[in-house]
């Protein structure tokens, strides 16, 4: 399948990413994290050569950057007002914010299962093939952040 | 499913369009700084209607009347020249500024870079020489035929102008047949006509 002009990739992925983001590293975060991804994605564009499955790659790559900005932000000293990263990351108007407060305070590995699963709505595969993991990696990875979640959230 | 991963789906991050419209617009802007796109792109507004334009770091690869067909013709361009496309006005300033000038009469002469890569061979040199005719002046098909250097092609050099990916700058509506018939013009004989008024080559 030839590659779409970047600018439709952009616009067709840029809610999917946005969210998908957000719900990995909060909403103030999830800007630069979605810069420092397409930025990367029009670099490696051209050496693709294949537009049948952008939404994986581009999902591959902002799992990376959203990794890269949780190193970050463990390296940096922590100001009170974030020490406690569930509500005050999320904007009004959703109805759980704590529900997904506890899945930003998961493993980085569950914390992309849950994400790829009820965000993205990405199957098992390729949900595997974005972590970089086995499907059944995978799966365990999901089953560990469900189990975990289940006891922290009331 | 379970009443958790019931909820999990129910309340993600909504669907902020407004947010990921923001932050891709700032994408485009951080690669124009950078000069990370190979093609930009814009719809400029004319006389004649809107147009798209397209250049490369080289200068104005084309400009086309079919904006309804922009779509397509970027699809073109991601496989014969570059995928890496941006939609980015601030690229086509000065192409705008130009064509802005041209339009009100204060310009007779383009200055704008062209990247000539989409034609070839006879083809490009027919679109060099007709780049060549003065504003206001018009030629025929057999004498940029001649001045591309085959002057019994003329039916190749009609070919050549009418798929030229540059109208207006290249000024192909200065080519008409032997005789002062307009011949053809790929946005329509209207605009031909417009063109050669504009530029007094026409009585009105």
């Amino acid at each position: 399948m030839p590659l779409p002009p970047f600018q439709r990739f952009l616009d067709e992925h840029r809610e999917p990413v946005w969210r998908f983001l957000a719900a990995l590293v909060g909403r103030q975060e999830a800007d630069d994290c979605f810069q420092e991804t397409f930025l990367s994605a029009l670099r490696a564009y051209p050496r693709l050569r294949d537009g049948a499955n952008l939404q994986a790659w581009v999902l591959t790559i902002a799992h990376r950057k959203a990794i890269d900005a949780h190193r970050a932000r463990a390296r940096r000293p922590v100001p009170v007002a974030d020490a406690d990263p569930g509500p005050a990351t999320d904007g009004p108007g959703n109805p759980e914010p704590e529900l997904w407060g506890l899945v930003r305070g998961l493993p980085p590995k569950q914390r992309a299962a849950v994400a790829l699963r009820f965000v993205a709505d990405l199957p098992h595969a390729e949900a595997a093939q974005v972590m970089g993991c086995s499907e059944a990696a995978a799966r365990r990875n999901l089953h560990a952040a469900l189990t975990k979640l289940r006891k922290e959230w009331r | 499913m379970t009443h958790l991963e019931h909820v999990l789906r129910d309340s993600a991050p909504a669907g902020d369009a407004g947010a990921a419209a923001i932050a891709a617009r700032r994408v485009v802007a951080r690669a124009d700084q950078e000069g990370a796109a190979d093609v930009a792109y814009a719809v400029l507004p004319s006389p004649l209607g809107a147009l798209a334009g397209v250049c490369t770091r080289r200068g104005l690869l084309c400009l086309s009347y079919r904006v309804e067909r922009l779509d397509e013709l970027l699809e073109g361009l991601a496989a014969a020249v570059s995928p890496r496309i941006l939609e980015s006005p601030a690229r086509l300033d000065a192409v705008a500024r130009e064509l802005d000038e041209y339009f009100a009469g204060r310009r007779r002469r383009f200055e704008l870079p062209i990247d000539w890569s989409l034609s070839h061979g006879f083809a490009r040199r027919v679109l060099r020489a007709t780049a060549k005719v003065p504003y206001g002046t018009a030629t025929t098909y057999t004498e940029v035929a001649g001045r591309a250097g085959s002057p019994l092609a003329v039916r190749a050099a009609g070919n050549a102008l009418a798929a030229n990916p540059v109208p207006i700058v290249v000024p192909c509506h200065r080519v008409l047949r032997v005789g002062g018939g307009l011949g053809g013009y790929a946005g329509g004989l209207d605009r031909k006509r417009f063109l050669l008024e504009l530029e007094g080559a026409l009585e009105g």
